[in-house]
């Protein structure tokens, strides 16, 4: 089993959902509320990561954050480091290829919450940051929730992204699945076999979970 | 109030509502009702216009002046209550006392539910009410911020019948204790003209006409008015007298006798209106009292039996369309009234309305 590989798993899926909560929750507002020209241009955009083989995106964003690129550049002048082959790097790609799996959820959960009662709630009185934390974000909940566990369980198991955007550096870029794979080529099945089961075990636990804690609630408004 | 836009629904409409009054809002689904409500609220914009309560202004398209609606002292009771399902009764009616001290808000909650008859159901989420009840909570809520204006958006709307009866007299009662102005929507005009002081007809997001619950539906404006509010007998004529007191006008080859100082004269086209309580039947045993004020024959064609009452369509030979009229069901038995029999009736002279002529087949509503 290597701990350190499934240490930075864990410490990788729960920057990525930091880092996706507050983001997905301002994007999924927008598109759930906001009718804008080019909205199905943006969601079919952030639900590309659903359907590209991982390869593919991992192959754009190891050119997008390469040495070569404005945004590698302007990484590496200021920390001194590449972007590609280091933990940034492969917690901006895993924030980027979990997009569709924290937004889509919520966006659904706050288009579940009718108009009139988000009306009803300024008409009470309540400020905007009130509304979002007293209504939106409590009725949502069970979205944003499933949004988390997805977002945070799918990123221990991404494989394909990582290699490409990471490679397999111990500490640095190797994750459990990455560790899996690198087992696997060594003909080592039982470690391979050991780490598999602690994954499949781990994303099973946290699904359930979440189903549990976020069946939908009885929304009845009128 | 005074609104006016082109799109995205287009609006041009003045309200004024007094404190102690309640308004209602009549109109025919789409026809912008819930819209100016919201606008009162706060909740949508029209272009132009200018909303002002109580001396306070809170929209003026032209100073660029939009209070929002938590700044807007407007309490809105919404056509499906949009109660926050998460929360309990009581909690949904604090969550409109953030103006109170944290320590008076549960106080102050149960006194308002108890208000609207509530005692005991405080704990209980809207899923566990009934509709009723979920009414009455939205009311609640919507008073407890102590509101300038009380609005009422299809608020019997979700509700069944007997329950909505209940409703009512709550609702007569509580505006009897409430000096505030009080805005109700409604499609319904038994509803209107039960519940109001004033009602105002709105159409196609116009307003067309403002007044008592009994001037609309007997003094029409115009024969579209007339159509919305179910007035039933509206023919076109001509003014062929104008005396003091009288006009008297061509129909259909009779000549009618109508109450009231002279509006339009001689030769005018017009169009009359006609409650089916205008409409007085003849007994065929003996003459009727007043059988020489406009006497009219014909031919039932339709009886529909509504409640206590006959509903009834007569052809009178030439006329474009039925005249109705409404008698007990008693009297229409006792009389042996049934479809194809002879009847005469008198059109009253004080109930005959001429308004400007409108082609009757323009803007009927749905």
């Amino acid at each position: 089993m290597d701990w350190t590989a499934f240490g930075l798993s864990l410490q990788l899926a729960a920057w990525t959902v930091a880092v996706l909560l507050p983001l997905g929750l301002a994007v999924a507002r927008l598109l759930a509320w906001h009718p804008f020209a080019g909205r199905r241009w943006v969601e079919a955009a952030l639900a590309l990561p659903l359907v590209l083989p991982p390869t593919v995106l991992g192959f754009y964003l190891l050119v997008a954050f390469g040495g070569n690129s404005p945004l590698g550049r302007v990484f590496e002048a200021l920390t001194g480091h590449t972007l590609t082959f280091s933990f940034a790097g492969l917690l901006l790609a895993s924030v980027i290829f979990n997009l569709p799996f924290a937004i889509q959820p919520m966006q659904r959960a706050f288009e579940a919450i009718p108009t009139d009662v988000r009306a009803a709630a300024a008409c009470c009185g309540m400020p905007p940051w009130r509304i979002f934390t007293r209504i939106e974000f409590t009725l949502a909940w069970p979205g944003i929730l499933s949004a988390m566990v997805l977002t945070f369980v799918h990123t221990l198991g991404e494989f394909g992204v990582v290699l490409m955007v990471g490679g397999s550096i111990p500490g640095e870029t190797r994750t459990i699945a990455i560790a899996i794979y690198d087992r696997v080529q060594a003909f080592d099945n039982a470690g391979a076999a050991t780490m598999a089961a602690v994954l499949l075990v781990l994303s099973f636990i946290a699904i359930a979970a979440a189903y549990g804690t976020a069946r939908p609630r009885d929304i009845h408004v009128g | 109030m005074r609104l006016a836009q082109r799109a995205p629904i287009p609006l041009d409409a003045t309200l004024h509502c007094a404190p102690g009054e309640t308004h209602a809002l009549v109109g025919p689904s789409g026809s912008g009702k819930t819209t100016i409500l919201r606008c009162i609220a706060g909740l949508h914009g029209a272009r132009e216009g200018r909303i002002a309560c109580d001396g306070a202004v809170w929209y003026d398209a032209a100073a660029r002046i939009d209070v929002p609606p938590q700044a807007r002292s407007a309490g809105l009771v919404f056509q499906h209550y949009a109660l926050f399902p998460h929360l309990s009764a009581q909690a949904n009616v604090e969550a409109a006392l953030g103006h109170l001290p944290v320590r008076d808000r549960a106080a102050r909650a149960i006194a308002l539910l108890a208000r609207v008859h509530l005692t005991g159901l405080e704990a209980r989420k809207p899923a566990q009410l009934s509709g009723g009840q979920q009414q009455r909570v939205a009311v609640a809520r919507a008073l407890a911020r102590d509101p300038q204006v009380l609005l009422l958006d299809e608020p019997f709307a979700a509700v069944d019948r007997v329950t909505r009866q209940k409703l009512y007299r709550e609702l007569t009662a509580l505006r009897r204790s409430l000096a505030l102005p009080i805005v109700l929507v409604t499609h319904d005009l038994d509803e209107a003209a039960m519940l109001s002081d004033r009602m105002t007809i709105l159409h196609r997001g116009r307003t067309l006409q403002t007044g008592t619950p009994r001037e609309l539906m007997t003094r029409p404006a115009d024969p579209l008015v007339a159509r919305l509010v179910d007035m039933k007998n509206v023919f076109e004529a001509r003014v062929v007298t104008a005396a003091p007191g009288t006009t008297g006008v061509a129909w259909n080859g009779t000549l009618l006798e109508v109450a009231g100082v002279p509006r339009f004269a001689v030769g005018a086209r017009v169009c009359f209106g006609l409650p089916v309580t205008g409409v007085l039947l003849h007994r065929r045993d003996r003459p009727s009292r007043g059988e020489h004020e406009n006497p009219v024959d014909g031919t039932v064609a339709e009886c529909l039996e509504i409640g206590e009452d006959m509903h009834m369509g007569m052809r009178v030979d030439g006329a474009p369309a039925l005249l109705w009229l409404k008698v007990p069901v008693h009297v229409a038995q006792r009389n042996r009234i049934a479809a194809g029999e002879t009847i005469r009736v008198s059109l009253l002279a004080d109930a005959l309305h001429l308004m400007p002529w409108r082609d009757l087949a323009r803007d009927v509503p749905a």
